[in-house]
C-alpha cells in the first residue's frame, strides 16, 4: 500500500476528533484570517483540509532551549490546540511523546522509511560542529549526523526560531561549539526559517496550516522566511509610531515618557531593524508584545542579534566591526552598516518632524534597507 | 546476571538527557548514571558581555522553566552593583515568578510526567458515567464533571486511538502492568490533560503584561520595565491590573480544583513509590518571593535553609555567597579545573572543555554542584520540605 493510501485527510482526522463540519468550517475561516487570506480563499481551505493528507512530522531538538516547543502550545488559535497539534500527524517530539529512548528512535527510523520524500522535518535548535560534534548526542549518536540523516528523506524543512534559522544564542561569539543554524547544513532541501526567540506561537500554526492547506512552501523572503509575517519591520505597525514621529521618546526606565507610553527607540528598542509580525499578531493570543509592556524590542527574529548589543543602547551606537573576506563577515558588516544608516536616517526624519511641526503629515521615507 | 538499561533520549523534559541503569538478576537497579548530553557554552558566551544584557543569555538556558535564569542573572548583577530594586519592581518580579511556578507545577504534572502514570489506552474502557462520579468525588469544585463531558472526551479517545495514528502517544507501554489507574481514572487524566493544555497558555499571560511575550518575557536590571500609570492608557493600569487578577484567579481554580486533586488521587494509586527516592537526605533552598529585598532572606515567601541528612529537626542556614557552602565539581564531567578536581564557588567558575570519550567515570556536560561539601538536592520538593520544617 502506497502511504498516500493510508493517510488521513485533515477533515477525516477532525471528523474522528469528533469535531462537526460546522466548527470545521468555521476553523476553516479563522484558519484564513490567521493567514491573512480573504474569506473567498476559505472554499479552497476547505477543499484542502478535506482532501490533502496529514503530513508526518519529525520535530527533532539540537542545541536549544525549547522555548520553541513551549510557544507553539501557547498557540491561541480558535480550534483547541490538541486538533491543531494533530492536524499534523506529530509523530516524534521528544518534549511532548510518550515513548523514551529506542522506542522513539525506531519511531523516527520508521517514518523515515514509510513515508521517504513524504515527511516534514522540524527542527528546533541548532547542531554544533566541532569536535566531530560531541556536543549534542541523542541516543548515542551526534545531532548533526541526525539531523543530516533525517533531512535526507524529508519533503521540506522547517527551522524553528533563531537557533534552526541563524544559530542565537549558542552561536554568539565566540561559539564554542561551532553551532551552525540548518541552512549551513542541509543545502538540498527547501528550508522555511521561522526566526524569532522563540517565534509567536500562531506564526509557527500559521506556517504549518499554510503548508498543510496549500501542499506548497508559503512565498519567502531572500532570508528563507514566510513573507506573510516576516516582511515588515516591528516599527512600521508599531502602536507608539506616533510617538516616534512626534519626537516624544522615553529617556529613563522612569520617566514621564515611560509612563506615558512614549517610544522606546531611544531606550535600545530594535524594532526599527526586526522584520516579525510581534506588532501585529502580538503574542499570547494577543495580549501584548514587549513594547507594549515597556520593554524594548531586542531583535530576536534577527540574525547575529545576540552580539549587536548592548540591547540598552540605541543604534545609532553600534560600533561597526572590521570587515574581513568571509561572506558571513561581509554580511553581518552590511545588516550593521544598515543598522547604523538607519538610526542616521531616523534622526533625521525625527529632526525634521520637530523642525517642521506645522506639516505633521509629512509622509516618511522608507528607512534603510533590509 | 545484571542487565544494562539505556534511556536515551530521556523524553518529556527540557535538555538533553540520558540514564543508565544497571539491574541485578532479580530486577533491581544497582547503580545508574544519568548523563546531561548537550553543552552550548553560555557561561563563556557571556564572558565581557554588557552586565545588563545578561539576563537574556541566561534566560535562554531553558524555554519551559523560563523566566527563573533571568531573574537569577539580574539579580547576580543588582548584587554586584548594590542596586536595590524599588518596591513595584520586587512585586512585578515576585508575580512573575509565581506565575512560573503555577505554570510549570501544572505542565509538569499533566503534560510531562502523567503519562508515566495514565494509561492513555485504557481510558477507551472507561463509563463515563462512573467517571463522572469519580471526578465529582475527587475535584467537587471542578465544573465539568459530567457524564455528558467524559462521553465526549471518551468519543474523542476512542475516535484518535481507532485512526491508527497515535502521534505523540505511539510506541509506548500502554497495558503494561505497572499502570496501575482504574479506566476511569485514566479518563478522567486524560480529560484534565486537555483542559490543562488550554488553561497553560492562559496564565502566562501575565508574563505579557509585565514582561511583552511568554517564553522569554523580558527583564531589566535595576528594577521592571513596565511603568504604572494609573491615569494613563498606555502602561500598567487598572485594565492590566483586573486582567492580571482574573488570571491569578483562574490559576488558583486550577491548582485548588483539579491539579491538588488529581495529583492525590493518582498518587493514591502509586503508594509504593513514595518509598523510592529522595535522594541522598540532603535538601537545599535559595529560597524567595522577598518582602523586603533579595537581600533580607528572613522575609522570603519561601524559605532558604539546608537539610542535611535527612535531619528534619534541625534547618542550617545557608550563605550563598560563602566559597565553601556552593561548590561545583567537574570530576564526573567532561570539564577541567585549574587546580584539579576540588570544587569551586560559581563566582570563581571556570567552564573549560576536557572531552575525553564516552567511558565511564567522566561522561557528562553537566558539572555537579554540592552543598556544605554534601551533594543534594533542589527543587520543589526541597522547597516544601523547608516550608514544612520552618512551620511557615
Amino acid at each position: 500500500m502506497e502511504p498516500s493510501e493510508r493517510w488521513l485527510t485533515t477533515y477525516d482526522v477532525l471528523q474522528k476528533h469528533g469535531v462537526d463540519r460546522r466548527s470545521f468550517l468555521k476553523f476553516c475561516t479563522q484558519t484564513a484570517a490567521a493567514m491573512g487570506l480573504s474569506a473567498a480563499l476559505v472554499p479552497k481551505i476547505v477543499d484542502a483540509m478535506e482532501t490533502k493528507p496529514r503530513i508526518p512530522v519529525l520535530w527533532l531538538h539540537g542545541l536549544e532551549c525549547t522555548c520553541c516547543s513551549e510557544s507553539f502550545i501557547r498557540s491561541a488559535h480558535p480550534i483547541a490546540q490538541d486538533i491543531v497539534l494533530n492536524l499534523i500527524s506529530l509523530d516524534y517530539d521528544d518534549t511532548l511523546q510518550a515513548a523514551a529512548g529506542f522506542q522513539v528512535e525506531e519511531i523516527r527510523r520508521k517514518i523515515m522509511k514509510d513515508y521517504k520524500g513524504q515527511y516534514l522535518l522540524a527542527v528546533e535548535g541548532n547542531a554544533p560542529t566541532n569536535d566531530g560534534g560531541v556536543y549534542c548526542t541523542v541516543g548515542g549518536q551526534t545531532f548533526l549526523s541526525i539531523l543530516e540523516e533525517t533531512a535526507a528523506d524529508a519533503k521540506a524543512i522547517v527551522a524553528w526560531g533563531s537557533c534552526a534559522s541563524n544559530g542565537c544564542v549558542q552561536a554568539a561569539k565566540p561559539n564554542p561549539t561551532g553551532a551552525k543554524p540548518v541552512r549551513k547544513l542541509i543545502t538540498n532541501k527547501p528550508i522555511i526559517n521561522v526566526p524569532g526567540c522563540p517565534p509567536i506561537a500562531d506564526v509557527m500554526t500559521g506556517v504549518l496550516a499554510y503548508v498543510l492547506t496549500f501542499d506548497a512552501l508559503p512565498e519567502l523572503d531572500r532570508q528563507g522566511r514566510p513573507k506573510m509575517f516576516y516582511s515588515q519591520r516591528l516599527h512600521d505597525k508599531c502602536y507608539r509610531r506616533a510617538f516616534f514621529d512626534a519626537g516624544q521618546f522615553v529617556e529613563a526606565w522612569d520617566d514621564e515618557g515611560a509612563r506615558k507610553g512614549w517610544c522606546l527607540y531611544k531606550m535600545g528598542c530594535r524594532g526599527p531593524t526586526t522584520y516579525n509580525s510581534c506588532s501585529t499578531v502580538c503574542w499570547n493570543g494577543g495580549t501584548g508584545w514587549p513594547v507594549k509592556s515597556g520593554n524594548p524590542c531586542i531583535g530576536c527574529a534577527e540574525d547575529n542579534f545576540w552580539d549587536n548589543g548592548p540591547f540598552s543602547q540605541r543604534l545609532a551606537n553600534v560600533i561597526v566591526p572590521g570587515i574581513d573576506a568571509t561572506p558571513d563577515k561581509i554580511g553581518e558588516a552590511l545588516l550593521v552598516a544598515s543598522g547604523v544608516g538607519l538610526a542616521a536616517h531616523l534622526t533625521s526624519v525625527v529632526a525634521r518632524k520637530q523642525m517642521n511641526k506645522s506639516n505633521p503629515q509629512e509622509p516618511d521615507q522608507p528607512a534603510g534597507k533590509e | 546476571m545484571a542487565t544494562r538499561v539505556v534511556v536515551d533520549p530521556v523524553t518529556r523534559i527540557e535538555g538533553h538527557l540520558r540514564v543508565e541503569a544497571i539491574l541485578d538478576d532479580k530486577n533491581v537497579i544497582g547503580d545508574a548514571i544519568s548523563s546531561g548530553t548537550m553543552w552550548r557554552g553560555i557561561e563563556v558566551i557571556l564572558q565581557g558581555r554588557d552586565p545588563r544584557d545578561a539576563w537574556a543569555f541566561c534566560q535562554r538556558i531553558c524555554g519551559v522553566c523560563t523566566t527563573v535564569h533571568a531573574l537569577a542573572s539580574v539579580r547576580a548583577v543588582e548584587n554586584a552593583l548594590g542596586i536595590t530594586v524599588p518596591k513595584n519592581a520586587e512585586i512585578i518580579r515576585n508575580i512573575m515568578e509565581l506565575t512560573q511556578y503555577v505554570q510549570d507545577h501544572v505542565i509538569h504534572f499533566y503534560h510531562l510526567h502523567a503519562l508515566d502514570w495514565v494509561d492513555v489506552v485504557s481510558a477507551l474502557k472507561a463509563d463515563p458515567a462512573a467517571t463522572a462520579a469519580l471526578a465529582q468525588k475527587v475535584s467537587p469544585h471542578w465544573p465539568t464533571a459530567t457524564t455528558g463531558y467524559f462521553s465526549d472526551v471518551a468519543a474523542t479517545v476512542k475516535k484518535f486511538v481507532e485512526s491508527g495514528q497515535l502521534g505523540i502517544f505511539q510506541n509506548a507501554y500502554w497495558g503494561h502492568p505497572a499502570y496501575k489507574l482504574p479506566p476511569e481514572a485514566n479518563l478522567m487524566a486524560v480529560a484534565h490533560y486537555l483542559e490543562a493544555l488550554k488553561w497553560q497558555k492562559e496564565i502566562i499571560k501575565i508574563h505579557t503584561v509585565f514582561g511583552g511575550k511568554n517564553p522569554h518575557p523580558h527583564y531589566l536590571v535595576g528594577g521592571a520595565a513596565s511603568a504604572i500609570n494609573l491615569n494613563g492608557d498606555n502602561a500598567i493600569n487598572v485594565e492590566r491590573l483586573e486582567f492580571v487578577h482574573d488570571l491569578i484567579k483562574g490559576a488558583q481554580q486550577i491548582v485548588e480544583g483539579l491539579y491538588l486533586p488529581d495529583l492525590l488521587a493518582i498518587a493514591s494509586f502509586y503508594p509504593e513509590w513514595t518509598t523510592y527516592g529522595g535522594g541522598l537526605g540532603n535538601y537545599m533552598a535559595y529560597g524567595d518571593i522577598p518582602q523586603n529585598g533579595v537581600n533580607d532572606p528572613a522575609h522570603f515567601r519561601f524559605p532558604r535553609g539546608v537539610i542535611l541528612n535527612k535531619n528534619l529537626a534541625e534547618v542550617l542556614p545557608l550563605d550563598p555567597t560563602d566559597t565553601q557552602q556552593i561548590q561545583e565539581e567537574v570530576a564526573h564531567s567532561w570539564y577541567k579545573y585549574p587546580n584539579g578536581t576540588q570544587g569551586l564557588h560559581p563566582s570563581e567558575g571556570v567552564t573549560e572543555v576536557n572531552y575525553t570519550g564516552p567511558n565511564l567515570p567522566t561522561r557528562n556536560w553537566m558539572k555537579t554542584t554540592a552543598t556544605r561539601l554534601s551533594r543534594r538536592r533542589v527543587g520543589k520538593v526541597t522547597r516544601w520540605r523547608l516550608v514544612h520544617c520552618r512551620g511557615c
